[in-house]
């Protein structure tokens, strides 16, 4: 082959040795690599235009006993495509044009090189140590400045890889083994100053009760601690794992709009979640807020379990590592109650995705790399994984340009009542996974506090790469432990690794561990870091030493790693050794019950809520602006990377239609392994920060009402919801923040009771901030529904010319809070009002969707009707015709006001008399679907009002096709 | 009627293995899932089973490339085993990373004869990244494969989900021999959406969602034996997974195909 001519050559021109020792280097670079133009096109955005063209090449450095016949093998049968690469052994030739090369820093995961370090030992190569890299040669008129700009912005990231201008080479030395040292760190006698200067330095984010409280334990013991009791109380105590802030008492200073002050006091916020979920306790719960996930009954044999996560902190810093180590760590929740991962969900917020580079504050990577980087790693994960990434949204405000948002969740299947969760005294405590290095160490203390531009370079060790394929391993391996019963407890280790995994399921019991066991990644952790590593990827588990060896066995099968750490002793105290060296000693009780319960105060002052000015603006115009808005506009760009396919039981998609380019509302999935009935599962998100500066409150309320109209526009029951809470707010210390977070966890206990469900599930991140700017408190509400029958779903696009459109629910003149007060600056301030008892209207919904009345459903939210309605046309390519009900506002306040309640109905004709019956005042027919090219939509009453066109908006269909579906995912 | 043990080979990374079974055993076949590691130590050996399926998934993470690894540990280890059960006709399918993993290990579009270079690849998608979408594949009518030929004309939706899918030759004419030679399987038609339309994609994309040479979704090997194809067609094998559109052009027939050749 031609190519394979050049891979000769180059071999002849490597060192004529019959075997090398010095590292050799292979360059493998492909004809035509698509990723080039991505980076060209990126680059112009950072403000590179001079970049041409880029010629991507990947590098390997083989250092082993290895002949030249050996390197020629690996060339030919692992590191090249003879067909499509050309090789390169050896340095490159002087080139004309100016080369950038990226690698991991050390002890970052490069999976690439494990593998190949594999991949030749099952050639029967000598042993071969491997480090990978890539090299951008960079083509066209560009200055030092442009190359440093395209090498730091969007060739690495400096905090988790190398880059060097020209030839890079990696170490091959192999750090020394750590001197087993365990530091006495002196707390006694320390003064307040002092003992804030040492939670400072060493990281911990412990206020000055907490250090206090330390303090007096280890006076009483009569000792100082070392530097592994002070980092594991710290990782314990962390916001991250205890929640102050959502245990603490709180005094909420509420100023209303007439001036007047209400004191309320909050005797903990996770509390008043749980007590609503225990007043409406219906028979479906399984395990609400105890667990890891929580979880509900699918059928007589399975339950479902559903979590979700953000990770937020370490997406802003490297957006694929965060994103990725998200989604494996949300994965491992669901594993934690014994769950086979079946899918996956995420909700992301960014910055707007073309802000100039100038505007951003320094430290603070470009919206438009971060939302990149994010969406490869979240595709990256699921998709190796083998689970369908099947719901979602993709927001994008100014308020998420330095801090974004990534909400990973998991669902998973699990049969009923198989989830163990009591380890006996005498249990082995094993872990497996994958190995330890220092990656990952302070994650849970760094979430618990705000960012700004140093953070990058002191959290270099908190971000990391994940592993998905280890991981899968592990999924195997837990599904079959747990089917024969080989374990009596399990959970993942998260955040704090060992010692929150160990300290958390030994608390009632008592754990003697010995860390001189656990397979590390590379030599020189000491054994506080070991300890609390958060290394990806290992779950620990509380196994019958009987059971041990079959556990091994089963691990042995799927190439996973296991580690007998100890065993759980029934002494109340967490003990860890290094093989003799005492490294920690502290009593479960301090451990857990030690850390002093806050006092804070949080203010909230009702805006006054003044009504805006519309501008004069052409509605048609408007109706295809909000169409093409980022946060509105088609996601396919983004969605289409994730597989939403795998496992065959994807029934509700996240594009839908005659062309599969109308957007779904909510994803409805049949499980494999329950094909015998024809119940589904049906997963929804409500999300809405614009509300949330408004009123918190109300945004909660309005979250839940999306999420529900979501699920029981694709078919579910809405008697059958269980929902899961994400709160990611600001410094929750500073009183405003804390205010508004009180009353968005008001709104949520209020929706609870309105609409008769329960929170099974829920977490804070809390510090989300960047230089002092908090983000626009957000909440995420996600829902899980059961579909009676995948047979009778509905999607939202059109189906049939000559069928009525209905419109269930009422509008509002109120634009506060919406995406067209937002684009016009309208000012409006008054958010329409949530539904006081809105069960009513959403179970006759789904009777009619049940019964086989309707043909497409779609839910109102972002942008208002006029889109809704024009979505369903888009979708099903086809025109409609409808006259909406006035609200007594102008024409734009009636097209795109976002009151909740609100679902469209596509229905055949013969079922007229069948909607009104079942809907009596709660709904009404609208309109027609044409079949002609045109969405056109009237407005009753509203002609001659102020921003009215003769009443009515007209939109060219194609050209709504264009507007949503041409700009605003492209990436 | 007999039903034929099938296996469906797990390495490390595999992850369509449990829709593969579903489809086998609607297809009537008796489908085993059996890991890499059991076949290298002989634990399970490939002469009990009728046919071998390799699904969908990513070996060892596809880190070194898609299905990489999982070929040279097939030639490594496993190659005798291999050759042997194609010389006796037993049908070999390869899904996706299934496909990679034969095209790599030179089973399929590989050296005519030793010391020949490879013909075709499987490569990065001309888009530049992974892509999920529904597509319509035609069953090629002049394809080679025995098992495979009584569904020529065939059509079938099913979703494509790969990054590296994109089917391309060592030179333009290559396509041609392939054509005489009866080796394409499997192409990409253009899809409106509603199962209607007929005709090829014309390398357009989204109908043809990956840029592949001629349309080429999927090749069988000069025995016929072995056949391999990027899309899925296990994930439609019942009509309530199709995403809308009339019933019907299901995979399910695919597999009935498969399982009564390993009979």
């Amino acid at each position: 082959m031609r190519l394979r001519e050049r891979a000769d050559t180059a071999l002849c021109a490597a060192p004529p040795l019959s075997s090398v020792r010095v590292p050799i280097r292979v360059q493998v670079t492909a004809a035509d690599d698509p990723r080039a133009g991505h980076i060209v096109e990126v680059a112009r955005l950072l403000g590179v235009p001079g970049l041409e063209a880029c010629r991507v090449s990947r590098i390997h450095y083989l250092s082993g006993d290895l002949t030249t016949a050996d390197i020629d093998r690996l060339c030919r049968e692992v590191l090249a495509d003879p067909v499509v690469d050309e090789v390169t052994v050896g340095f490159p030739s002087p080139n004309p044009h100016p080369a950038v090369e990226v690698m991991p820093r050390p002890g970052v995961t490069d999976t690439e090189a494990r593998e190949l370090e594999r991949a030749a030992a099952a050639l029967g190569l000598p042993p071969v140590r491997a480090s990978t890299g890539r090299r951008y040669e960079l083509i066209g008129d560009l200055d030092q400045d442009d190359i440093a700009a395209i090498s730091r912005r969007l060739l690495a990231n400096e905090t988790i890889e190398l880059h060097s201008l020209g030839v890079l080479e990696p170490s091959f030395d192999r750090p020394a083994p750590a001197e087993i040292r365990v530091e006495s760190l002196r707390l006694s006698g320390l003064a307040d100053d002092e003992l804030a200067r040492l939670s400072r330095q060493r990281l911990l984010s412990l206020d000055l009760a907490e250090m206090r409280a330390i303090q007096e334990h280890f006076d009483l013991e009569g000792r100082n601690p070392t530097d592994a009791e002070l980092e594991t109380l710290a990782q314990t105590w962390s916001e991250h794992c205890m929640h102050k802030t959502f245990r603490a008492r709180i005094r909420l200073e509420h100023t209303t709009v007439d001036g007047s002050v209400a004191v309320s006091h909050h005797d903990g916020l996770l509390r008043a979640l749980r007590r609503v979920t225990e007043e409406i306790d219906p028979p479906w719960l399984r395990s609400a807020f105890d667990d890891n996930a929580g979880i509900v009954a699918f059928d007589d044999r399975f339950d479902l379990a559903f979590k979700v996560e953000t990770h937020n902190h370490p997406s802003a810093l490297e957006p694929f590592g965060g994103a990725n180590t998200g989604i494996g760590g949300v994965v491992r929740d669901v594993m934690g109650v014994s769950a086979r991962p079946i899918a996956c969900t995420n909700v992301l917020c960014f910055g707007p995705p073309d802000p100039a580079e100038r505007d951003l504050p320094p430290g603070v990577l470009h919206p438009r790399r971060v939302r990149d980087g994010v969406v490869s790693g979240i595709g990256d994960y699921g998709n190796k994984l083998g689970l369908p990434t099947v719901n979602g949204a993709v927001l994008y405000d100014e308020g998420y340009v330095a801090n974004p948002l990534v909400y990973c969740g998991a669902l998973g299947l699990l049969p009923g009542g198989s989830h163990p969760t009591e380890p006996r005294v005498g249990d082995r405590i094993v872990a497996i996974g994958g190995r330890t290095g220092r990656d990952g160490i302070h994650g849970a203390t760094f979430s618990s506090a705000g960012m700004d531009e140093m953070t990058a370079e002191q959290a270099g060790t908190a971000v990391q790469i994940g592993d998905p394929i280890t991981q899968k391993g592990c999924i195997e391996v837990v599904e079959q432990a747990r089917d024969r019963g080989l374990y009596h407890a399990i959970t993942d280790c998260g955040a704090g690794g060992f010692s929150s995994a160990v300290g958390e399921m030994g608390e009632d019991l008592g754990a003697d561990v010995d860390l001189s066991g656990v397979p590390l990644k590379y030599e020189g952790l000491e054994p506080w870091e070991i300890w609390l590593s958060e290394a990806q990827e290992r779950m620990v588990m509380a196994v019958p030493p009987q059971r041990v060896e079959a556990l091994r066995e089963l691990c042995e099968h799927h190439y996973v790693e296991m580690t007998d750490l100890g065993f759980f002793t029934g002494t109340g105290r967490l003990v860890v050794r290094h093989g003799e060296t005492p490294v920690v000693d502290l009593p479960m009780e301090f451990l857990h019950g030690g850390v002093p319960r806050r006092e804070m105060i949080g203010r909230w002052i009702d805006p006054v809520p003044a009504g805006g000015d519309v501008p004069d603006v052409e509605p048609g115009r408007l109706v295809l602006d909000i169409l093409s808005h980022p946060t509105v506009a088609s996601k396919e760009a983004i969605v289409r990377t994730y597989d939403h396919e795998v496992r065959g039981g994807t029934v509700g998609r996240p594009f839908v239609g005659v062309r599969a380019d109308g957007p779904g509302d909510g994803a409805v999935l049949k499980p494999l392994g329950t094909w015998h009935h024809d119940a589904a599962v049906a997963l929804a998100v409500g999300i809405n920060p614009r509300i949330g500066r408004l009123d918190p409150r109300a945004m909660a309320l309005h979250a839940i009402d999306e999420a529900v109209r979501n699920l029981v526009a694709v078919g579910a029951d809405p008697r059958r919801v269980a929902l899961l809470d994400n709160f990611c707010w600001g410094d929750p210390t500073k009183p405003d923040r804390l205010g508004s977070l009180v009353r968005a966890v008001q709104g949520c206990v209020e929706g609870a009771r309105r609409y008769r469900m329960p929170f099974i599930s829920g977490k804070d991140s809390l510090f989300n901030e960047f230089a002092g700017e908090a983000i626009p408190g957000t909440l995420l509400i996600s829902a899980l529904g059961l579909v009676p029958d995948l047979h009778r779903t509905v999607a939202s696009a059109f189906t049939r010319i000559g069928h009525d459109l209905w419109l269930v629910g009422d509008g509002s003149e109120c634009l506060g809070g919406s995406l067209v007060d937002d684009l016009l600056g309208v000012g409006d301030r008054r958010v329409p009002p949530a539904l006081a008892d809105p069960l009513p209207m959403y179970v006759a919904v789904h009777r009619l969707i049940a019964e086989g009345s309707v043909t497409a459903a779609h839910d109102v939210s972002d942008g208002g009707i006029a889109v809704a309605v024009a979505e369903m046309a888009i979708g099903g390519r086809l025109g409609v015709e409808a006259t909406l009900p006035g609200p007594g506002a102008g024409l734009v306040a009636a097209l795109t006001n976002e009151a909740p309640g609100r679902i469209l109905l596509e229905v055949p004709r013969a079922r007229r008399d069948r909607l009104a019956a079942r809907l009596g005042p709660l709904g009404r027919r609208v309109g027609t679907v044409t079949g002609g090219s045109t969405i056109e939509i009237r407005v009753a009453g509203s002609a001659g009002r102020p921003n009215s066109v003769g009443g009515r908006v007209v939109v060219d269909l194609e050209e709504a096709v264009r507007a949503f579906t041409g700009c605003g995912g492209s990436s | 009627m007999t039903t034929p043990p099938i296996l469906i080979l797990h390495a490390p990374g595999t992850n369509r293995d449990a829709e593969a079974a579903v489809a086998v055993e609607l297809a009537g076949g008796d489908p085993r899932i059996v890991t890499m590691n059991d076949l290298r130590v002989g634990a399970v050996s490939m002469s009990d089973f009728g046919g071998l399926l390799l699904p969908g998934g990513f070996s060892y993470g596809d880190a070194l490339g898609a299905g990489v690894r999982l070929a040279l540990e097939l030639r490594t280890w496993l190659y005798e085993e291999l050759t042997e059960a194609v010389r006796l006709g037993r049908p070999v399918l390869g899904i996706c990373n299934g496909f990679q993993t034969l095209v790599r290990s030179g089973l399929l579009g590989g050296p005519d004869g030793p010391g020949e270079q490879p013909r075709v690849t499987l490569t990065d998608n001309s888009g530049g990244r992974f892509e999920c979408r529904w597509v319509r594949l035609l069953v090629e009518p002049g394809s080679r494969s025995g098992w495979l030929g009584p569904l020529g004309g065939t059509k079938i939706r099913c979703p494509v989900a790969h990054g590296e899918g994109r089917v391309a030759v060592s030179a333009p004419e290559i396509v041609g021999t392939l054509e005489s030679e009866g080796m394409i399987a499997f192409r990409y038609l253009s899809d409106d959406g509603s199962g209607g339309e007929d005709g090829p994609a014309g390398g357009r994309y989204p109908a043809n969602p990956n840029g592949s040479v001629a349309d080429i979704a999927g090749l069988c090997d000069a025995t016929g034996a072995v056949v391999g194809l990027m899309p899925h067609p296990e994930d439609h094998v019942v009509d309530w997974q199709r995403p809308g559109g009339p019933p019907g052009q299901r995979g399910l027939p695919l597999f009935e195909a498969f399982v009564e050749a390993a009979r």
